[in-house]
């Protein structure tokens, strides 16, 4: 093989070698300078991993416990790296196990490259052993896919999905290669996507509706800013806080868009959405330029849309043409990258500082801090809130770790008080609401960022799904800090029975087991914390540790996340209580 | 912009690839769409295939599910028009039993006076072929239907637009 690269390189520019359709899989990945990926073996993926073996110096295999697993770290690896997650699998249920991530990946624009082996070619379609129709399958949840059946397909075909994967608003993309390509023998040769002729990533901004944007922002009395992942996914973070501080206007966040500026940003008036921030929500209805950037105005943002914003100019900063319009009618669309439109804007822009508007939100945001705040964070009643585990983390944190979250209560109070000081630190399932993503999604941001402290939060009940992944974390020596809030209930179902069901509590009691002999099964060093005497030492002794470390806290078991927006209320009707 | 539901002609220039039939019928399905027709086939560009899909929806959700074609990765350009913006057809075709033609008189005369076409007659069958609206062609089965029709099918709508597409121009653009 040596020889023939060398005598083809005398010969052409363009190095070739006849390779089997495996390597090349491999190869490409490296290509794409990736030295992490999260898989699974089985049958039809053999083949890849025999290469895998070969190249295990370049690129890093992390066996997790279950194919999920491995798509939620790779969405964990990429939320907190930018670059694109890759995770493996087999054909039939190894596949079918990637969908919930991919779906994720999908609705939370993750960029992620799934690899499938599938059955050999003159098989397919003929319901053969571990066959599946994975490309049909996943067709509606990616934002691509493809059915490589010769090896010489794999290079462009890899190449295409990263490309598109990445590029523009980011998104999974699957592969499902037969089990005679990876086998088959081709010349090999790579190079790059940068063009797909039917697809225009990022439209350009357009100077006029930017000029225009300014223009109504620079003359708006009550202007508002809501921002949403696309301000981390453009990594606009500088130029938008220069947008903000010039122009003096409050901004608040989507759950996906937190941590792009710092918490303690005093233009930072915290989240919107159902359990989001009382201010923003309640001022959504009262400003008169609402500026949204990089956000899609999901459900869980704007509640009733009939009620959401109707005295205000809408302004939409927005990479996705299909997103302008969807659920709320703008009146400027501006779209294109939102790093290259806001650094158009700023100089548009006139100085301001709008000191009226903005003490409406502090004298609302008291109001939220005696009603709310103070009770999660300063409690006096006997049992242990989820927010002042939070707090105690940002104590020891100094706002420095990423948080991945699960979803329920904990992820509502993880998002609420937890303290950011960098980008790409919030880490959570936004539009999926995926329970089970928390553990794995942590494990994978702490393999892409190991200087970093990554702190897993979960509940007792989406831990439960995907518990499996400590084995995981235990292999892989994955120092990560995996905290469980112990209400014994599924709480936020449990909340909605308290609130809209008359307290029955239909199937949301969890008799749980004895987490801290789990963890300790599988040597992760663990912890069971029950009173509020033992909370501080706990928390920092988890975060002292150079490795992983469990610990359960026992919280109080029917507390109720407040603010909230009950479904089909307008976001103005934001409860306290 | 009308919130009645109207008929719609939904054009779609694609790159030629297996799968995306499917990832622009799911895109329907999702808002529970009922589909009146689809039909593809090649357009006037080499290599760049159309589908011509017949909806009938408000024109707020057309908008919104023009975006969403318009943003999966191998669709080069969607268009809607009304029926007044576009020039279309459909075609049926009718299996009937040879011996009607002679022994029912009246079958020739709508034969002539609808201008539908005989593709082939044997001893047992012949088969009509009508192209034009679909009001002419569910006309012509209404007279037909009394003497009895072994097999119909209609086809879907084809439809050119009386606009300029400019796909090629897209397509230059795109790869600049």
């Amino acid at each position: 093989m040596e020889t023939q690269t060398i005598k083809n390189k005398e010969t052409s520019t363009k190095v070739t070698e006849k390779i089997s359709g495996s390597e090349a899989i491999v190869r490409c990945l490296i290509e794409e300078d990736v030295n992490i990926i999260y898989g699974y073996p089985g049958g039809a993926i053999m083949p890849v991993y025999d290469e895998l073996y070969k190249y295990q110096d370049k690129i890093h295999h992390v066996l997790t416990r279950h194919e999920q697993g491995a798509t939620h770290s790779a969405q964990g690896f990429a939320r907190i790296s930018g670059k694109v997650g890759v995770a493996i699998a087999t054909s039939g249920p190894g596949a079918t196990n990637l969908i919930t991530g991919i779906a994720d990946a999908q609705i939370d624009s993750t960029p992620m490259v799934c690899i499938t082996g599938q059955v050999f070619s003159h098989l397919l379609g003929s319901d053969a052993f571990q066959e599946t129709d994975i490309v049909g399958i996943s067709t509606p949840v990616t934002k691509w896919n493809y059915q490589v059946t010769k090896a010489s397909e794999i290079p462009e075909a890899i190449a295409k999905a990263f490309y598109i994967a990445k590029s523009g608003r980011p998104g999974p993309v699957l592969i499902d290669i037969t089990k005679d390509a990876q086998i088959e023998e081709f010349d090999f040769s790579y190079e790059k996507c940068t063009k797909v002729r039917s697809y225009n990533p990022v439209p350009k901004t357009d100077v006029a509706s930017l000029e225009a944007a300014a223009k109504i922002i620079n003359g708006a009395k009550k202007p508002l800013i809501v921002w949403g992942q696309g301000v981390i996914l453009s990594e606009a973070e500088e130029v938008f806080k220069a947008v903000i501080e010039k122009a003096g206007i409050p901004s608040a966040w989507t759950i996906l868009g937190a941590s792009a500026i710092p918490t303690s940003h005093p233009l930072n008036i915290g989240m919107v959405g159902m359990h989001g921030n009382y201010a923003p929500n309640k001022l959504t209805n009262e400003c008169d330029v609402l500026i949204a950037i990089g956000m899609r105005f999901d459900d869980r943002v704007t509640g009733s849309l009939s009620t959401y914003a109707k005295q205000a100019k809408v302004i939409h900063f927005e990479i996705d043409p299909a997103e302008i319009d969807k659920n709320v009618k703008t009146d400027i669309a501006v779209l294109g990258d939102a790093k290259a439109s806001l650094e158009l804007l700023l100089p548009l822009l006139n100085e301001n500082k709008h000191p009226e508007w903005r003490q409406k939100f502090a004298d609302l945001y008291d109001i939220e801090y005696e009603k709310v705040i103070k009770n999660d964070l300063y409690p006096t009643k006997e049992g242990i809130t989820m927010g002042e585990v939070l707090k105690e983390i940002n104590i020891q944190s100094k706002g420095n770790a990423a948080i991945v979250s699960d979803v329920g209560q904990h992820q509502m109070i993880a998002c609420r008080y937890a303290e950011f000081n960098k980008t790409k630190s919030n880490i959570t399932s936004g539009g999926l609401g995926t329970m089970g993503f928390g553990l794995p999604a942590a494990i994978g941001a702490k393999m892409a960022a190991p200087d970093r402290e990554v702190v897993s939060i979960s509940g007792d009940g989406g831990y439960q799904m995907t518990i499996q992944e400590l084995g995981t974390i235990f292999q892989q020596k994955a120092a990560v800090k995996v905290v469980v809030l112990n209400n014994d209930f599924l709480g936020m179902v449990r909340q909605w029975q308290q609130l809209f069901f008359d307290k029955r509590y239909a199937s949301t009691e969890m008799v749980n087991p004895n987490f801290v002999a789990i963890a300790e099964g599988y040597y992760i060093r663990a912890k069971k914390v029950t009173k509020r005497e033992e909370l501080a030492d706990a928390v920092a002794e988890m975060m002292a540790s150079k490795e992983a470390y469990f610990l359960e806290v026992c919280v109080e078991k029917e507390d109720n996340v407040f603010p909230m927006i009950p479904t089909g209320a307008s976001v103005s009707d934001i409860r306290l209580e | 912009m009308s919130t009645d539901k109207q008929l719609f002609t939904v054009s779609i220039y694609t790159e030629n690839n297996i799968g995306l039939l499917n990832r622009i019928s799911a895109i329907f399905q999702r808002r529970h769409i009922n589909v009146e027709s689809i039909n593809t086939s090649p357009s006037e560009i080499e290599g760049v295939s159309k589908f011509t899909i017949v909806v009938n929806m408000t024109e707020v959700n057309i908008k919104k599910i023009i975006g969403q074609i318009e943003k999966q990765v191998e669709v080069i350009k969607a268009y809607y028009h009304d029926d007044d913006e576009t020039i279309y057809q459909i075609s049926g075709l009718f299996k009937i039993k040879s011996e009607l033609l002679f022994e029912e008189r009246q079958i020739q005369n709508i034969i002539k006076e609808s201008n539908a076409r005989i593709v082939t007659v044997n001893t047992d069958f012949f088969v009509l072929e009508k192209s034009g609206r679909k009001e002419e062609i569910v006309e012509l089965h209404n007279q037909l239907s009394e003497f009895g029709i072994m097999q119909y099918t209609r086809s879907g709508r084809i439809a050119i637009t009386k606009e300029e597409m400019k796909i090629s121009t897209l397509l230059e653009t795109y790869n600049n």
